[in-house]
């Protein structure tokens, strides 16, 4: 068995969030290679080929793969990934765009965002809101899989001393071309990766309510996420959203405030180490998954927190 | 300019879910059914694109049971023009929906092809991505915003971190995010309207799709349930707990 990890990285330096599959490859078994698709990203290659546990990189650098244009790293997973076993990246929103649009071309069926690893075919994966756990088996000789990054510890981002290999194949569909991109500037720690996140919901009231969240995440290092209802009805934009339909964290702490516990947040959340929630009513769901509750007037409470740290 | 549009009948998302007590598979007998929501909007941007001019005809798909007529109906009673029922009783996979919506585009020829970014029932985020790989067309997914312009689409994206804007030549598939729209109530006489519109019916063996599954599903579980901890009495006890007991702040 081999296992091909599709890196996730920005062109200089490899995210993190690669390290969690490479942990879910060590799980299957076998080779484990990376593939670093972009454009002037030799520092990318050399930082995969320290992970541990990592036997080769595989560097395919060419203008087709500086955005990560799904239809172009598409044909290129689907040419080299032919002869692996599997084939993982963790779910970010390049891998879930780039992912199955491989899957097809290769003819199998696609295994979205699995939270564990009971052999080299089996794997368990959330469906319906994470409501329910499956445990599915595939048949293909093939597996292309998304994996869940709060489900799997990053593995060393050292210690490695894998080969570095040239893909020299430029695969240009020529079916899209990128035009911009607007990032969200902060200092701040990225949601999925930081230790401590404060999360706001349609409790705060407003946008500029948001701002109360600040201090305290200066304070405690923490990233600033909010609920699909805070995004809905306009407060902040939707990539801080935590939820199902946003992104899923599990860090050692995470406060929720003036979030009711919708379905679909407690999905994005609760594998949290420890919760707390601040909401006034104190028959919000949230509670019932909140290690520490505080039934308290959030434009109370988010002060005297602030100030008491 | 013709706009296919592909919907799914999924298990109403105020539903809780639960599973067989054999863990076979999660209980849906008896709970409501309905369009999924991600869909609902690729059908309200559907409309929205015929009501600014762009499109001029707008074709729903389903792959489903016979029971999915319905939210054909309610992609018709939206404003989509006629519907096509791909009908079988066969538990879907997204490579064979994918198959079966790439037969159907083959002698449909849409400009655009609409749909969710992901049911809320298997959250695969899936079958767009496969059919933009079929039909070797571009692919724009989890579209926060859509604008056509002659042969060309421009489609911000939502992605980690922010947004991405591309420029896509049609015929182009472009799945839609949540913020793409919020979608509209169908009024009484649409819906009555709906009822008049052409559905027609065909089956994957009629459009030579192989459907076999590829991936199987062993059982079903609950996810581990979280307990319910304490509640405090104020900050400064909030604080105390979260640096002495949790040892989660310093």
């Amino acid at each position: 068995m081999s296992v091909l990890i599709i890196a996730e990285h920005d062109n200089e330096s490899l995210n993190s969030a690669t390290l969690n599959s490479v942990t879910a490859a060590n799980v299957i078994g076998g080779d484990i290679h990376i593939l670093v698709a972009g454009h002037n990203c030799a520092s990318v290659a050399e930082q995969a080929a320290k992970v541990a546990g990592v036997s080769k990189v595989l560097n395919a650098d060419s203008s087709a793969y500086e955005h990560a244009l799904a239809e172009n790293v598409g044909l290129l997973i689907s040419d080299i990934g032919s002869s692996y076993s599997h084939i993982l990246a963790t779910s970010t929103t390049n891998a879930k765009n780039i992912m199955p649009r491989a899957a097809a071309l290769l003819d199998v069926q696609a295994i979205s965002d699995i939270s564990a690893v009971i052999d080299s075919e089996t794997f368990k994966r959330p469906i319906y809101a994470g409501n329910v756990i499956a445990t599915v088996k595939s048949s293909d000789s093939i597996k292309v899989i998304t994996v869940r990054g709060t489900a799997f510890d990053g593995a060393p981002d050292s210690g490695g001393s894998a080969a570095i290999e040239t893909v020299s194949s430029a695969h240009d569909a020529e079916k899209s071309n990128f035009v911009s991109e607007e990032m969200a500037k902060s200092d701040r720690p990225e949601l999925t990766a930081a230790e401590i996140v404060i999360s706001g919901g349609r409790g705060m009231g407003s946008g500029e309510n948001f701002e109360l969240l600040n201090g305290i995440a200066d304070k405690l290092g923490a990233a600033i996420g909010a609920s699909r209802a805070a995004v809905d009805a306009g407060f902040v934009p939707n990539d801080m959203q935590v939820g199902q339909t946003g992104k899923i964290v599990a860090p050692d702490l995470y406060v929720a405030v003036g979030i009711s516990g919708a379905i679909q947040h407690l999905a994005g959340m609760k594998d949290s180490k420890v919760i707390v929630a601040i909401n006034k009513d104190e028959e919000a769901p949230i509670f019932s998954v909140a290690d520490y509750g505080l039934v308290a007037d959030l434009f109370v409470a988010l002060p005297e927190f602030e100030e008491a740290l | 300019m013709k706009v296919l549009v592909a919907v799914k009948r999924v298990v109403d998302y105020n539903v809780k879910v639960r599973p067989k007590s054999d863990g076979s598979d999660v209980d849906l007998a008896n709970v409501k059914m309905s369009i999924n929501p991600f869909c609902e909007i690729a059908v309200e941007e559907a409309v929205r694109l015929k009501e600014k001019g762009v499109a001029t005809e707008i074709v729903a798909v389903t792959v489903g049971p016979q029971q999915a007529q319905e939210q054909l109906r309610t992609a018709l009673a939206l404003g989509a023009d006629r519907a096509i029922l791909v009908l079988t009783d066969t538990a879907m996979e997204p490579l064979g929906i994918a198959k079966c919506l790439k037969a159907v585009c083959d002698t449909e020829s849409p400009d655009i092809i609409l749909m969710g970014k992901q049911a809320i029932d298997g959250d695969n985020n899936q079958t767009g991505q496969m059919l933009g790989a079929l039909m070797g067309i571009g692919q724009a997914t989890f579209a926060s915003e859509l604008t056509v312009d002659g042969n060309t689409a421009s489609v911000t994206r939502e992605v980690d971190g922010g947004l991405q804007t591309l420029s896509l030549s049609l015929p182009v598939l472009v799945t839609s995010d949540l913020r793409l729209n919020e979608p509209r109530y169908a009024s009484l006489p649409n819906i009555m309207k709906a009822k008049k519109k052409p559905l027609e019916s065909t089956s994957p063996d009629e459009l030579g799709v192989d459907i076999a599954r590829r991936v199987t599903q062993v059982s079903v579980e609950l996810p581990a349930e979280r307990q319910a901890g304490i509640k405090v009495e104020d900050v400064t006890h909030l604080i105390d707990k979260l640096k002495n007991e949790a040892k989660v702040i310093s």
